[in-house]
């Protein structure tokens, strides 16, 4: 009877339908974001207590950032949310064409943001600012000079700094990974007009770490943006 | 009849004869099998953390530390706490029994993603792993809580080993609860609505809500402190400009709703014990259901009770207290709750019920010494102390295990299709229980009187109440090695038994014991309400009968 039915393209045997199997992944996508809030929500609670306790490094710190760079990198993200979206509405109306054009679009948007990351870490270290033992020696004389008085309230600036968007970017590079096995499914054809779900699931992930972005950018780079600290 | 439900058990395929290679196991994406793996990894670590507990009960025998040197002691109780925590009571009862019986009550062929769930074991191992190495390669001294600065700097033990091990296995927990939720949502069974859902369903519901919310934050937490010691960053450590509080802040966030992993699907078990055994629909429902979600809810709200006695503030410490005393209402409402559907029962007690008696007594007494520790003034006596090591144990050990065990009795004969021994099963269920408080309720009068936790020597007035308590821990040992010894025996001699051998309501005993690999070889529709008995006088004749044969 209904169990025997013909096979469906694409529908895992333990489930009754097409729309069981969806919205199954549609609700287990959301509870891992749910999930991924509070995995975040712990560095933002840090945040919260130590830009509290350290207010004057918290300053200094986020003016260490370079904002040109993080602020071109919060519109990369933006664009991408958009060619994500852009994916998803192409893979619903089954344009197997313009569906790898944006999932490769999405992609290349991703990348750069990491390139971006990459560059902005790389002067942070190589300017003594990385806060391991090993590799913490900021410059107290010269341009860039930390005063020794703020040196400590900086460092727990930076480590925040480092460990939130060190963990936003490893999610950024498991996207890029999501993505290229969309960009593979799709090139084979796996997509149609009635199974698309995997892309409209990824999507909703992509969007999530983008939002994620969304806060850390003012709340890293532009804390007392409109202030002059001292010294500067 | 019973002939010939046996003939057709014996030439049917069942999820237990489907592949009977190494690889079949392994490689498994069937819930049931999932669940039986997990039941083995877990009954290891139990072992193992078992073992710890003997030698910290043979320390404890004489008032002199003799048997292990202070060093060999701190790292005895902490890995017995970490082991027993992380890697036995969190997955005991959702993984095994959870993974077994969810899709079988929901009328699913499976858990909604499958290959997730096998993901979750092997996540599980490998965590397992990381575990057993960080043992073997002398364990950590820090207590099962990590407190920095101690575990960031000071220890010398594999504290940034067991961090990461501890890290990776919240992904298994984080997993299946996720799993499960999705499970509830979308595999119902047709007329199977959220209210006709079996109790167990609701607690594993509000466990896996724990599971997914609760997980993320020590994970993080861990993996901070994993940084901090390898890198020596100031997340924690005072000295950097770190804040040591701030850990004990999100280590309780998730830690406190933790035990809520452990007691919610044992309430769980408790209910379907209950009804199933007295034959009666259970006595408030709904104020069931909803009590597992308030308790998973408010649970989330009380973590700084851990914390009265370390640099919180008068105000905050009222406010914890309050809302941990909340706590009792939810919970007490399911006590009254299963007393109520006990009264005017037709309680058979067998093995099951035992446990579910047993558990009645001991959460009894395990949530109300929770109030003495939620009291702010109590508190800043019985803080640390024994009293503490004991309420805790009742309640992970007196309530959690025994629902775990109760509920593994009650289900293995749809597991393997045998019966254990029923004369054995009461034998042992009272043993542990005898042992049980005999280990731990002589620690309520030693903390009272003083006795701090973690303490490998003491003072001599203390011996014979430690006395007691070893006694009673040897008694507990002898109650938790009788049920492997017979249950393992029934796999293989055993009496077969057919679909529904307690005659009890359910899905999951409506299909075939053991199951076949597709759980159900028709799709069911349910079409009453949950715990209706209907031949409630016949079942009570034929259980007499019974008991005249026997
Ligand atoms: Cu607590």
């Amino acid at each position: 009877m209904a169990e025997h039915a013909t096979h469906v393209e694409g529908l895992a045997h333990h489930f009754v339908s097409m729309e069981q199997q969806k919205e199954a992944g549609m609700v287990g996508m959301w509870i891992f974001l749910l999930t991924e809030i509070m995995f975040f929500g712990g560095l933002f609670l840090a945040y919260t207590i130590y830009r509290t306790t350290y207010p004057e490094g918290f300053l200094f710190g986020s003016h260490l950032l370079n904002v040109k760079l993080g602020g071109t990198n919060t519109v990369v993200l933006i664009v991408s949310s958009l060619t994500m979206a852009m994916a998803v509405y192409y893979s619903q109306k089954g344009d197997r064409k313009k569906l790898l054009a944006f999932l490769a679009l999405t992609l290349i948007l991703g990348l750069a943001f990491l390139g971006i990351k990459y560059v902005e870490y790389s002067t942070k270290i190589h300017d003594g600012l990385f806060p391991a033992a090993a590799t913490w020696n900021p410059p107290s004389e010269g341009e860039h000079a930390i005063p020794v008085e703020k040196q400590q309230a900086v460092h727990v600036f930076l480590w925040i700094y480092f460990l939130m968007t060190g963990l936003h970017a490893v999610h950024m590079i498991v996207g890029a990974g999501i993505l290229i096995t969309l960009i593979i499914m799709a090139q084979r054809g796996k997509f149609t007009k009635n199974y698309n779900s995997p892309v409209e699931i990824s999507g909703l992930y992509w969007h999530f770490v983008d939002i994620v972005w969304i806060f850390l950018f003012p709340l890293l780079y532009l804390t007392g943006y409109h202030f002059t600290p001292g010294g500067h | 009849m019973a002939t010939e439900v046996m003939e057709t058990t014996e030439s049917r395929v069942n999820y237990l004869n489907n592949g009977t290679t190494v690889k079949s196991w392994l490689l498994t994406l069937d819930h049931k099998r999932i669940g039986l793996l997990y039941l083995f990894s877990i009954s290891f670590f139990f072992a193992i953390g078992g073992i710890y507990a003997t030698l910290i009960r043979l320390e404890l025998i004489t008032p002199q530390g003799d048997l292990l040197t202070p060093e060999m002691y701190n790292r005895v109780f902490t890995m017995h706490g970490v082991i027993m925590i992380f890697f036995f009571l969190i997955p005991s009862i959702p993984a095994v029994l959870g993974n077994f019986l969810l899709p079988l009550m929901l009328g699913a062929k499976d858990v909604a993603f499958p290959k997730l769930n096998l993901l979750s074991w092997y996540i599980f191992i490998i965590g397992g792993c990381l575990m057993l190495y960080t043992m073997l390669s002398g364990g950590i001294d820090t207590g099962w809580t990590f407190y920095p600065p101690y575990s960031s700097i000071y220890s010398n033990s594999q504290v940034t080993i067991a961090g990461v091990s501890i890290f990776i296995t919240g992904f298994s927990s984080i997993l299946t609860g996720l799993n499960f939720m999705v499970t509830i949502h979308t595999m119902r069974a047709p007329g199977l609505t959220w209210f006709r859902l079996p109790l167990f369903v609701w607690a594993h519901y509000a466990t896996s809500l724990i599971q997914v919310l609760g997980t993320p934050v020590i994970a993080i937490t861990v993996l901070a402190l994993a940084f901090e010691r390898t890198l020596k960053i100031g997340i924690f450590d005072p000295k950097l400009g770190g804040d040591p509080v701030l850990f004990q802040h999100m280590f309780w966030f998730y830690s406190h709703p933790a035990v809520y992993i452990m007691i919610l699907p044992s309430m769980g078990v408790i209910s379907e014990l209950i009804a199933n055994m007295t034959r009666k629909r259970i006595f408030g429902y709904n104020f069931v259901a909803f009590s597992s979600l308030a308790i998973a809810v408010f649970g989330f709200l009380v973590w700084g009770h851990h914390m009265f006695t370390t640099s919180q503030s008068m105000y905050t410490g009222m406010v914890f207290s309050l809302i941990s005393y909340a706590v009792a209402i939810p919970s007490a409402i399911k006590t009254f709750n299963w007393t109520a559907t006990i009264y005017k029962g037709s309680v058979s007690f067998d093995t099951p019920m035992i446990y579910a008696l047993a558990f009645l007594g001991l959460f009894t007494i395990g949530g109300m010494t929770g109030l003495f520790l939620a009291a702010l003034g109590l508190d800043v006596h019985l803080h640390d102390t024994y009293f503490v090591v004991a309420h805790f144990h009742y309640v992970m050990v007196g309530s959690a295990v025994i629902g775990y065990l109760g509920g593994i009795h009650y289900w293995w004969p749809k597991i393997t299709g045998r019966m254990y021994s029923e004369f054995l099963g009461r034998i042992s269920a009272v043993i542990i229980f005898i042992g049980f408080n005999l280990t731990f309720l002589p620690q309520f009068v030693l903390g009272q009187l003083g006795m701090p936790r973690r303490y490998h020597a003491y003072v001599p007035e203390f011996q014979v109440l430690h006395i007691l308590s070893s006694a009673g821990a040897s008694i507990l040992a002898v109650g938790f090695t009788l049920p492997v010894i017979y249950l393992a025996w029934s796999i293989k001699y055993g009496e077969k038994v057919g679909p529904n051998p307690w005659m009890a309501s359910g899905l999951e005993w409506q299909t075939s014991s053991p199951p076949p690999t597709e759980n159900f070889t028709y799709q069911p529709v349910v079409t009453h309400e949950p715990y209706e008995f209907e031949n409630v006088e016949e079942i009570k004749q034929a259980r007499q009968a019974e008991l005249q044969r026997a």
